[in-house]
């Protein structure tokens, strides 16, 4: 690999041991359709759907938040985009999926573009509470669309059409049209951490000041990778409009924004697969302990404490600890 | 006309004058030392010629082009590199990783998304030949945090190497070390003295009076006398200001 340097053993069996999570997060949920069938459970996969959403969007806040220590507390604006892109669009009879896509992502990268600019002036918790205030006022603004319904958002006439076909009509294919997605910028999102913008943005996490001594400022790349998460997140948005078949700004309220920093620290920050794991366990566990009590969210919060405070690299650190401990 | 060109360079913290009318020149290939004792405004010098820190007035001008309002990253694409006194690297990056970077800033955009980067063979050879240079080679693959201070400072070293400078601002970089290390460190510079200008601020007397080609001695925030190692070694007023215990010692 690198030139005459002595083997750098430990990082890439790390790297490795992320992808292979990550393989089988992905196979578990390429069976979830059988199990549906076997099990007789036809909302496993409504569920599954809004899962591989949100685990979309945490990977993208995961890529900002994880390698750029951008904290970003109005990502659910995004959410809120891609959601958006499908009504609107769709109420202009433009119903097929890759341009609901396509306007998302435009909304966003202007969006995040304007925002990031603004809001990387800032650093730290100062960060967090200007993108919260961003993530507002496109809240806001959506709960001002009276169009579409307002405070109450519209339900969709129909999913989006996928090259001329209602294919996604169908939940498996809308299921494995999610999935498809989700590996896809998976593999988007690892290629960009191994590459050179990858390494510029983690150094800018590392050490901004020597990033400027050797010659490259932090703003621009850190904008970059901002825009590139909003970006990503809006896809997730797209997804759970047709999922729901319903948009309402809700997407978009600052508690969507919390629940992704959550699912990305539980998952553990800085690995992507992480993010993915993240969003799966918080959502499932969302599910299973509603059904117990209505104090869910109480229990769901000693889970969280007991998370950070005995393995505060989130779930793929214990995995980590637990397949080195068994070599 | 000279590389590097600092004139009437002045920096006020409230009252505190921490640069007086300071003016200096440094030749290519030339080692010039500014030594000073502590307090005496040479770390805030260092870092208005580096772009890090604002002069309130003066110029500092490069290959006769005025950077006085160009930022750091702007300075380092003109051949201006900077070490630092307080090691600043990154430390979940290898060896190798840390220097790497420092190639990559300045060879092709690092607006490349796709292609990985750990397998840049050009960037991992130069980098090697920068840690070669600082006597790192053998710590290449290990994570930067795991070096000793020493290390630390030849880490420093081979970063500030890696972007190619015309002028290197070294900032104390045997600040800590000592013994061998130090004087491994002092060979090590002067193997590397005429590709590049060298500005050194250092306290180690023997290194600065080994290496320099020309002394500046700050004391106040001002520059009090400026020339040969001969010369400053015998001016009086050098003596009475900086130089007079360490003589009697």
């Amino acid at each position: 690999m690198s030139v005459s340097a002595p083997p750098t053993a430990r990082r890439p069996v790390l790297m490795s041991a992320r992808i292979w999570f990550a393989l089988l997060i992905f196979a578990g949920f390429a069976a979830l359709p059988l199990i549906a069938v076997v099990t007789d459970d036809p909302f496993l996969l409504l569920i599954g759907t809004r899962i591989l959403a949100y685990a979309i969007a945490a990977m993208a806040l995961d890529l900002i938040l994880g390698y750029g220590a951008m904290v970003s507390f109005g990502h659910a604006a995004y959410l809120g985009f891609g959601a958006y892109a499908v009504a609107i669009l769709n109420s202009y009879g433009v119903t097929d999926l890759t341009l609901h896509i396509t306007f998302a992502v435009a909304i966003s990268a202007l969006f995040a573009t304007i925002t990031g600019a603004i809001s990387l002036r800032t650093r730290g918790v100062y960060f967090i509470m200007i993108t919260l205030a961003f993530g507002q006022m496109a809240y806001f603004f959506f709960v001002s669309l009276s169009a579409y319904g307002g405070d109450d958002g519209t339900p969709l006439a129909t999913r989006s059409t996928l090259f001329g076909s209602a294919a996604l009509e169908d939940d498996r294919v809308m299921f494995y049209v999610a999935l498809a997605l989700l590996i896809a910028l998976f593999i988007v999102a690892t290629r960009i951490v191994g590459s050179r913008f990858g390494r510029v943005l983690i150094g800018t996490r590392e050490n901004p000041v020597r990033m400027e001594a050797i010659g490259l400022s932090p703003f621009r790349y850190q904008l970059t990778a901002f825009v590139i998460s909003g970006c990503m997140t809006s896809v997730a948005g797209v997804i759970l409009a047709n999922q729901a078949e319903f948009v309402s700004p809700a997407f978009m309220s600052w508690h969507r924004s919390g629940e992704l920093i959550v699912m990305v620290v539980l998952g553990g920050i800085g690995n992507l697969t992480g993010a993915i794991g993240g969003a799966v366990v918080a959502l499932l566990l969302e599910d299973w302990l509603a059904v117990l009590t209505e104090h869910w969210r109480l229990l769901f919060g000693v889970f969280l404490i007991l998370m950070v405070l005995y393995s505060p690299h989130g779930i793929t650190g214990a995995l980590e600890r637990f397949t080195r401990g068994r070599k | 006309m000279s590389l590097l060109s600092v004139r009437n360079l002045c920096k006020n913290y409230g009252a505190l004058e921490v640069t007086r009318d300071v003016s200096l020149d440094v030749q290519p290939g030339e080692l010039h030392a500014i030594i000073g004792p502590n307090g005496a405004g040479k770390t805030t010098l260092i870092g208005q010629l580096s772009g890090q820190i604002e002069p309130d007035s003066g110029t500092v001008s490069l290959e006769g082009q005025d950077i006085t309002k160009r930022s750091m990253a702007e300075r380092v694409h003109l051949g201006l590199a900077r070490s630092f006194q307080i090691t600043s690297i990154l430390p979940r990056f290898t060896v190798l990783e840390n220097v790497a970077l420092a190639v990559q800033a300045r060879s092709g955009s690092s607006f490349r998304f796709f292609a990985p980067v750990a397998t840049e063979k050009p960037l991992n050879d130069a980098a090697m030949q920068a840690l070669v240079e600082a006597g790192l080679a053998d710590r290449a693959g290990v994570r930067a945090s795991a070096l000793s201070h020493g290390e630390h400072r030849r880490l420093e070293l081979a970063i500030a190497l890696a972007t190619e400078p015309k002028v290197l601002l070294l900032d104390e970089p045997l600040a800590g070390t000592g013994g061998e290390e130090a004087d491994a460190f002092i060979e090590r510079l002067r193997a590397l003295k005429g590709r590049f200008a060298i500005v050194l601020i250092e306290h180690d007397m023997e290194a600065v009076f080994a290496l320099a080609d020309r002394i500046s001695v700050l004391v106040y925030g001002e520059i009090i006398a400026s020339g040969t190692p001969d010369v400053i070694r015998n001016d009086p007023k050098v003596r009475a200001a900086y130089l007079g215990d360490e003589e009697a010692a």
